[in-house]
């Protein structure tokens, strides 16, 4: 009796086994090879950064290539694209490490509030209904959409200044805090030698006058610093300072002539006065 | 049976404080600060200079487009800047100050109380009138009115509808002017089909306005065609599609025009403009505006020109010491302003101020599944479903399940037991469909 029954069983399941084998045969698809390697070689992080819905997207779309320029996984680097591109036989483009920073220094003491924000702590719902609980209608919200949106960690919004800070180490510069700003605060810029880099933290728009008023750090378009760049690095528009990265030699001259210390440096060790005139 | 709209619907407690008491003439601003973007469209474009020396009503910005309205100074004086200045939308936009001085009129505006009943114009005059007045739909939309009375080829107006529903709660404004210039308003939409070559119209006004309904109903029988139809109160009938439903019995098609349902849906306060427009050659520089709230002690329907800073009504209406939230507009869909200088528009139907307690939000929980927005929605969406495919960016999914067709009235918000604030995320979703939508056309 028992062993009528392994038969049945057990010859269904030898027969249904065969006919998979044949049918997967039959139906099969021709991957490519270097696909599994070079999805092997990427970061599996599927954060979108390098513009494709995950990282094996952006392997098929690496294979799939003539060439790989313009093709980058801005979380692995020039480290990961190098392999791929020794596993396709292809030369990788050369990269720039980035990294975000966020372009707003209006902590608590320097933007005095001028109401209070009760809705949904969000700040795509709150930029949608109003400026900010500031005077500065081009400022961080705080709410936190850039916290929200990394995968990796590597920015949080620090509660006692309402502003979000960005951890060098963690941030791949993957450009997902960057869509997530309804204010557009955040930059990918060039890392720069042992991450030095210097920046106009303020996106105010303003005249210089309501701008002040505002902010007590908000750049107020004075133009100073675009005459104390010796490499036409800085450029001016709509009453904002604005510092390309490829261009600066972070002489941090422009840091000290701003008014209002809306020029940031980074990273840098403590200011003495030889270096200065070294540098200089 | 009285008539409403079929779909959905909430009933907010009416709070209508301001009900039955007369229209207060304003104090004219020391200054008038007039937004150049009062309306939906293009925002005006300045035909003024600083210095320039104006009198009351006349132009100073030229609608910038087809969409868009010219906008007449509210006020006599000199221009004394055109800046930035901060409006109901929350952030700077351009602005036209002007310093008063006296209050002389410009010539050609009849001032004078007498009601002009005879027009000889034709249509297209009528229509131009209108444009010439830069008149905008006044129940807080603001589209302009001239463009609704061009309905685009294929289409054909069948019956004028006057929106004197005034369904949000606290606001009177439309309420005290059928009391004080029924007669005027009904001229004013008899001009309305005129203008479109209709022959019928209908004023929907909620049965919580005995007094306005008795008095429209004895003055329309003078006026051949237009019928008062009174509503059942119901939330949100002020709607444009909810009152074509009301009256009509017709559902306006998802991404249609409510002209496809033969319908031209105009404000009560818009009927008045017009009849201003066309038989007084008065440009809409003045509206009525209801101030109330717990954070007034005297609740008040004003007559104030546009420009007014809105702290100028409230300490008319004796504002306390403390208020909490001041809201342009009724409590469901007005909006939370930053400031309490920012100025009276066309689109002002009111001002709440809201006592500290009041205007708090309670803690959001989490959905309980219990479909009350899904009853609520006059549209006959889901809303939990369209939070949720906001917070999680799924446009497809908002996209298929009609975020783009939310009228964005707030029933979902009123009803929900564990304070979701299913609007702001929908408003989010709604946005980002429509920009899909465009860019798929383009």
């Amino acid at each position: 009796m028992i062993l009528t029954a392994i038969c049945i069983v057990g010859g269904t399941g030898v027969l249904c086994a065969t006919l998979l084998y044949f049918i997967s045969k039959k139906f099969e698809v021709a991957e490519n090879p270097l696909l599994a390697e070079v999805q092997e070689a990427l970061p599996a992080a599927n954060c979108g950064g390098c513009g494709y819905p995950g990282c094996s997207a952006f392997a098929s779309a690496c294979v799939n290539a003539a060439s790989l320029d313009g093709l980058l996984c801005p979380v692995g680097g020039a480290d990961v694209m190098g392999k791929v591109a020794a596993i396709l036989g292809m030369a990788a483009e050369k990269v720039e490490p980035r990294v975000a920073v966020v372009r707003c220094n209006g902590h608590c003491d320097a933007r005095p509030r001028t109401n209070l924000y009760d809705g949904t702590r969000n700040c795509r719902i709150a930029s949608q209904l109003y400026g900010g609980e500031t005077g500065c209608a081009f400022g961080c919200l705080g709410h936190g959409d850039c916290e929200a949106a990394c995968s990796f960690g590597a920015i949080a919004v620090n509660p006692s200044t309402g502003l979000p800070e960005v951890d060098d180490d963690k941030c791949t510069a993957c450009g997902a805090c960057v869509k997530a700003c309804p204010k557009n605060l955040i930059e990918l810029r060039r890392r720069g030698p042992k991450s030095r880099r210097i920046y106009v933290s303020c996106m105010n728009r303003d005249k210089g006058g309501p701008a002040r008023k505002a902010c007590a750090n908000a750049c107020i378009g004075c133009g100073k610093c675009a005459k104390e760049c010796a490499f036409e690095a800085i450029s001016l528009s709509n009453n904002l300072a604005f510092i390309d990265s490829l261009k600066c030699r972070l002489c941090r001259k422009c840091v000290a002539v701003c008014p209002t210390g809306a020029i940031i440096e980074l990273n840098f060790p403590p200011r003495k006065e030889a270096t200065e005139t070294k540098e200089s | 049976m009285q008539k409403t709209f079929r779909i959905g619907g909430i009933h907010p407690p009416a709070n209508k404080w301001s009900a039955g008491k007369p229209i207060v003439k304003a104090d004219i601003p020391a200054q008038a600060i007039v937004p150049l973007a009062q309306h939906i469209g293009a925002p005006a474009q300045p035909v003024v200079k600083k210095g320039d020396k104006l009198k009351a009503g006349a132009l100073i910005a030229k609608a910038g487009g087809f969409v868009s309205a010219n906008i007449h100074a509210p006020v006599s004086g000199s221009v004394l800047k055109i800046d930035e200045a901060l409006d109901a939308s929350g952030y700077k936009r351009p602005a036209i100050f002007i310093d008063t001085e006296g209050d002389e009129w410009d010539e050609g505006i009849d001032l004078s109380p007498e009601i002009r009943r005879d027009c000889s114009l034709a249509p297209q005059e009528i229509i131009a009138a209108i444009n010439r007045a830069g008149i905008a739909g006044m129940g807080g939309a603001t589209f302009p009115t001239h463009v609704k009375l061009t309905p685009p080829p294929g289409h054909t107006a069948e019956i004028v509808i006057i929106n004197a529903v005034e369904c949000e709660p606290f606001l009177t404004s439309d309420h005290a002017l059928m009391l004080a210039h029924g007669e005027e308003m009904l001229i004013g939409t008899s001009l309305l089909m005129r203008a479109l070559g209709v022959g019928k119209a209908a004023i929907g006004i909620e049965s919580n306005k005995p007094d306005a309904i008795a008095l429209l109903t004895r003055m329309a029988a003078a006026f051949e065609g237009i019928s008062v139809v009174p509503l059942k109160v119901r939330y949100p009938q002020g709607g444009e599609k909810q009152l074509i439903d009301a009256i009509v019995r017709r559902q306006v098609k998802s991404g249609a025009l409510p002209i496809s349902a033969g319908a031209v849906v105009q404000n009560a306060g818009t009927a008045f403009a017009v009849y201003e427009a066309v038989q007084k050659n008065k440009p809409l520089v003045e509206r009525i505006v209801t101030v109330t709230g717990r954070g007034v002690s005297a609740p008040a329907n004003y007559l104030a020109r546009i420009g007014t800073p809105l702290r100028q009504l409230m300490e008319a209406s004796g504002l306390t010491a403390n208020p909490g939230k001041i809201i342009s507009g009724g409590p469901m869909m007005g909006k939370a302003v930053a400031s309490a200088d920012i100025p009276v528009t066309k689109g002002c139907s009111g001002i709440l101020v809201l006592s500290p307690d009041e205007s708090r939000r309670k803690p959001m929980r989490n959905c309980i599944r219990c479909a009350k927005c899904v009853d609520a929605c006059p549209m006959g969406l889901n809303p939990t479903l369209l939070m949720n495919a906001a917070e999680f960016a799924a446009w497809d999914t908002a996209e298929t399940n009609y975020a783009a067709d939310c009228i964005e009235c707030g029933s979902c918000n009123y009803v929900c037991p564990s304070n979701r604030p299913l609007l702001d995320h929908i408003r989010i979703a709604k946005g980002k469909v429509m920009e899909i939508a465009r860019s798929r056309k383009s």
